[in-house]
Formats: C-alpha cells, structure tokens, sequence
C-alpha cells in the first residue's frame, strides 16, 4: 500500500467518525495545551526571579554574620553568630582594591508614626552607598547624607506608600516622624515601584545605620551589601572580604558570604525542577488522554469488525490492517497535539495581556515534548486496538458470528 | 485449477467439536461454474471460506495453480487473495464512506497501484458494470441491485481467476437478484471461475456443475464424474 493511499484511507474512517474523532482531538489537545501552558507559567516564575535579582543589584556580594557549618544546602539565612558583625567591620572592607562600595545593614520592625497616624513598618539601617547599590531612586528630597557611618543622624528617606499612609496628600519633605519614641525628619521619599524579592519597599523607611542601631540596640549588623568593581572582581572581593574579617575576628572564619550569583544559580535551579514538575504533571494528562485514545480506539476497532474482515478478504495482510490502524491513532494525536499547542499559545498570550507584568513565556522545549509525547502516546496506545484489529478472524467478521 | 485432497476443518463449540467439513476433495478447471446447496450447517460457507483462503483447513491439502496453499504463512495466503480471489457477500460489505470508486478501487490500493493505473482500472470496470454515472456516489446512496454491482466490480478489479459469491442475492429483490446472477455468469463466460452458495434451487439449478452439502460432505455432485 503507498504512503498517500494509507493516509488517505486513515483520514476518511477519521473523517467519518466525525464525534469520536472530535472528542479525542479534544481530549489530546487539552493534554498538549496543559503543558505548554504550565511550563510557560514555570518559566515565567523562573524568569520573574531572575529579574528580582537583577535589580537587586549588580556585582554583589552579601555578608552575613555566622558561619554555617554544613556544606551544601541552602544559603544560611539564617546563621548562628559567634561574633558581631560591626560597623567598623563593614566599613574596613572598603580597603580593598576590589570592592567598589559597601553597604551596612540593619533591619528592625518598629511602631512609625505622625501625629495620630501610627503604622508597624520595616525600618532599614543603611548608609548613602545602599542607594546605589540598590539602584533606588530618590522620588524627591534627598538620599541619606553622606556622611561617617557611625554618626547617628535623625533623618529618614520613606517608602512612598508609606508616605502616603502618614501623610496623605500633604507635603512630607521636612516633616517629623516618629519611629519607636525618636523623632525623624523626613529628607526624602523613594520613588514609586521598587520592589525586591516580593518586599514592597514602599512600606518602609529608611535611616542612617548608626540611628537604626541605636533604635534596636543591635550591635550586629544583619548583613552587609558588598558591590565589587566588575563582574570578574567578584570572586576577588569574595577573597579580600573573607580575609579581612579573618583578620579582625582574630582568625575565625565566621561570616558568610554569598555571591549573587550563586543565590541566583540556586533559585534558578529550583524554579527549573518545579517547571519540569510541573510539565511532569501536565504530562499525566497527556497520558490519560493516550489512554483515552486507546479506549476509543478500541471502540472503534469492534466497531469496524466487518470493514476489518473485509480489508482482510480484499487481500490486506495482518501487517496492512496493524498499520492502518496504528497511522489513524498517530494522525489523531498529531492533529491534536498541533491543535493543544495552537491553543496553548493562545493562552499565552491570553494571560500575557491579563498580567503584563509577569514575564510568561513557553520555554521551547516544552511544545516539542508535548507534541512528542502525545504522538509516542498515539502510537503506544494505538498498537493494542490495532493488533487487535489485526488479529481479527475475517470469516468471523464479516459474517458478524 | 483448483484441488482440493482429504479437507476437514474442525470448530470447537463449547465442549464439543463439530466438524464443518469431513474428507471433502474437489477439483475445479478453470472457468467452472460451480453451486453450492446443502442445509444450514452442512459445510458449505466454511467451504467457500477455505476456497477463499479465508479459513485453513485443519488437515488435507489446497493447491492452487499448483501451490500448495495450506503451509503458506498468513503474510503469502493474504497476497495469494488479493491476487487470484474475489469476494461477494450476501450484505454486500462496502465501505460506507468511501464512493463506488473507491469502493472498487479498494483492492488496487491495498496492492499498491499507482493512482493512474488505478483510476483506468476503475473506469473499466465501472463502465463494464453500467455504473459510471454512479461512480462518485456513497453505497447509502445506491440500490441493492447498484451495491452487489458495486461489489461484483470490487471483487473483479483485481482480475482474479476465481470468483467466490455467499449468497450474492439474498438481500436482493427478484429483479436485482437475477440481473446480479446474469453479471455473474457473464463474467464466468469471460473465463473466471465462479462458485457460488446459495439457498435458492432456481439460481443453484442454473450452474453447470452442482454441488451438494451434507454434514460436511459432498452428498452429491454432478461434475464429479466429468472432472475425476
């Protein structure tokens, strides 16, 4: 039998069983479009972080106090501290050639308020350099002075959302604030929008590191931003920031260190085993519908008994009859994995318009799995019914015993 | 030539086993036309279906043209049919969805004709059986009398040596039924050789040798002594 005259065959018992042929297009087509939706919206997830990390900054380090003992696992957030990590500490890393800027941190909740407007906020402890670092833009007013470090001046720099919380319309520039029972005036106000690792930086307030010490009377700092001159004066910076911690903590190795990168590298990683679970998942439902292919199949195999039997009478071999069969499932679950990934593509987009913001995108390889997965799927699926189609007695078929 | 020597075929119903032909041998030359009778259950389909090498006999020997037919794998028996056997059915068996064309055309495909040979193929036939103005026509579109046409062509297309027809008439009205009978004969005359089985006395008496079936032997046959 020649190749267009099997397809051809196969196409018009697909075309003449309009409803099964429709209902099994459906089924394999929502298979299909499962996963190349789901992946996308794993990659979109992958790619958000990403850019989170991007506009944490560039070339950064992060110090933390503590040293983590285990290897392997995840960055020690959340670290035992054997020995303050000061101010002077983060300050001395300014001595090495590699390090760019550096920038102190200590974080507190603390009761902010104006008047009778009273809010529970986060307050950051930083110097000027955090700005930068950070790449924060200061809407209007001023960042915070640049001044020594350990000075502690009463000023703050507010979130705008929480400008617009104490102050409503009124003009905050200049104003007092009150955070804990400490009066601070306003200098400036961040602008709109920025936004780190799902922290709203709105809702916070920002004051020089020394004010922020004293106000939680902290002695440690909860870490120190690290910004190195270039992207290969990194692991540089990661070298001479270690060795002088060493030296100033009288030998212990006891801060921790993580690149950007690397913190990167494990969320990328993470977010890359969750979309390949994620399209395992969607794969399931590609599986069900093979299944569901076979069962139709099967219908129509006892269905068509006596148009077997008559094939088999024609002069059809057992092999014609397997093969005609099995290109009907395969042509079926083709036509409907093109058909998911048109759809799929569709709901991109779909949901691409609905959430501008969230960068969607079906990494590449998971239409072309889709698609090979559910041609595999017709095709194993497909050999039982027409095997068993195959087998059938054409004597026996055709005289419908 | 056909030559049939010592066939039995055996089912199992139950726990029983009911032999559907016992020691039958039969010789027919070619151009014979042949009928078969006998009750129900005395042999006569599982017969015509051993002829068409739709069915293996369990012991005895089928030469056709000379082949010893019996020992061939499935793969051989099936191209031996496509090649030198045609079918025609009591309920016709045309595709549904395929035209009268394609419906004749059947057997050029599964063989692999090239499509332009095919169609000359069909257009012979068609005219041959009146049917070319019915030619892109669906068999739920056609007469009984256009189908068993329709399915004649089919079996003929192939131009096989040998003609097998089960009860060609009897989903047909007298007229269709004789005009089929006449298609038949017609094409026995050409050369083919053509066995049908049939209930009905008047078109089994109009065979030249008559065969006749009883518990799966050959009770009588009125060529036997010509062709022994």
């Amino acid at each position: 039998m020649r190749t267009p005259d099997l397809l051809r065959f196969a196409s018009s018992s697909l075309a003449g069983a309009r409803t099964r042929t429709l209902l099994m297009l459906l089924a394999m087509s929502i298979g299909v479009a499962s996963v190349v939706v789901l992946t996308a919206l794993g990659e979109g997830a992958r790619r958000y972080v990403t850019g989170q990390f991007a506009q944490l900054g560039t070339h950064l380090l992060i110090m933390l106090p503590g040293r983590s003992e285990t290897t392997g696992g995840a960055p020690p957030l959340f670290g035992q501290t054997p020995r303050d990590l000061t101010l002077d500490d983060a300050m001395a890393l300014l001595r090495a050639r590699s390090i760019l800027r550096v920038a102190p941190l200590t974080v507190g909740n603390a009761p902010v308020s104006r008047g009778s407007r009273d809010r529970e906020v986060t307050v950051i402890g930083a110097t000027y350099d955090f700005f930068p670092i950070r790449h924060l833009s200061v809407g209007s007013g001023q960042p915070l002075p640049l001044i020594d470090p350990q000075r502690s001046v009463n000023v703050a720099v507010l979130g705008s959302g929480l400008r617009r919380e104490l102050f409503g319309s009124a003009s905050a520039l200049g104003q007092w604030i009150r955070i804990n029972d400490r009066r601070f005036r306003v200098i400036g106000i961040l602008s709109q929008g920025g936004e780190s690792l799902g922290q709203n930086l709105d809702d916070m307030v920002v004051v020089p590191v020394a004010a922020a010490q004293s106000l939680f009377n902290a002695p440690s700092l909860f870490r120190v931003l690290i910004q190195a001159r270039s992207g290969q004066d990194i692991e540089r910076a990661k070298t001479a920031a270690r060795d002088i911690i060493r030296e100033r903590h009288d030998g212990e190795d006891d801060v921790t260190l993580i690149t950007q990168d690397a913190l990167l590298g494990t969320f990328d990683k993470i977010l890359r085993a969750l979309t390949y679970t994620v399209g395992g998942i969607a794969g399931i439902s590609l599986a069900v519908a093979g299944i569901l292919i076979m069962n139709v199949m099967l219908v129509a195999v006892s269905q068509r008994v006596a148009e077997i039997g008559l094939l088999k009478a024609l002069g059809a071999s057992e092999r014609q009859v397997l093969r005609l069969f099995l290109v009907e499932a395969v042509m079926l679950a083709s036509a409907g994995a093109a058909l998911g990934v048109v759809i799929g593509i569709g709901g991109i987009l779909l949901l691409a318009q609905l959430f501008p913001a969230f960068p969607i995108a079906a990494p590449l390889w998971a239409p072309l799995a889709a698609v090979a997965v559910a041609v595999g799927t017709g095709l194993v699926f497909g050999v039982m019914p027409a095997r068993r189609a195959a087998r059938f007695d054409p004597v026996r078929a055709l005289t419908g015993r | 030539m056909i030559e049939l020597a010592g066939i039995e075929r055996d089912f199992t119903v139950g726990d029983e086993v009911v032999r559907a032909l016992d020691q039958v041998s039969l010789t027919l030359p070619d151009g014979d036309y042949v009928s078969v009778m006998g009750p129900s259950g005395s042999g006569k389909s599982t017969l015509l279906n051993v002829l068409g090498l739709l069915d293996r006999p369990n012991d005895g020997s089928y030469r056709l043209h000379g082949e010893e037919t019996t020992r061939l794998p499935e793969e051989a028996r099936a191209a031996l049919r496509r090649d030198h056997i045609g079918f025609v059915f009591q309920a016709f068996h045309l595709v549904p969805r395929l035209s009268a064309a394609d419906n004749i055309g059947l057997p050029l495909v599964l063989a692999g004709v090239e499509p332009h040979a095919r169609d000359a193929r069909i257009h012979e036939v068609l005219e041959s059986l009146d049917l070319l103005d019915r030619a892109h026509h669906r068999p739920d579109q056609l007469s009984g009398g256009q189908r068993q046409r329709v399915a004649i062509g089919r079996a003929v297309v192939m131009r096989p040596g040998l003609l097998l027809a089960d009860e060609p008439t009897g989903n047909l009205d007298q007229h269709a039924g004789s005009e089929v009978v006449a298609l038949l004969e017609q094409l026995n005359a050409s050369g083919i050789t053509l066995v049908v089985v049939t209930h009905d006395p008047t078109i089994g008496q109009r065979a030249r040798r008559r065969i006749r079936m009883v518990d799966g032997q050959i009770a009588n046959d009125s060529g036997a002594d010509a062709h022994a």
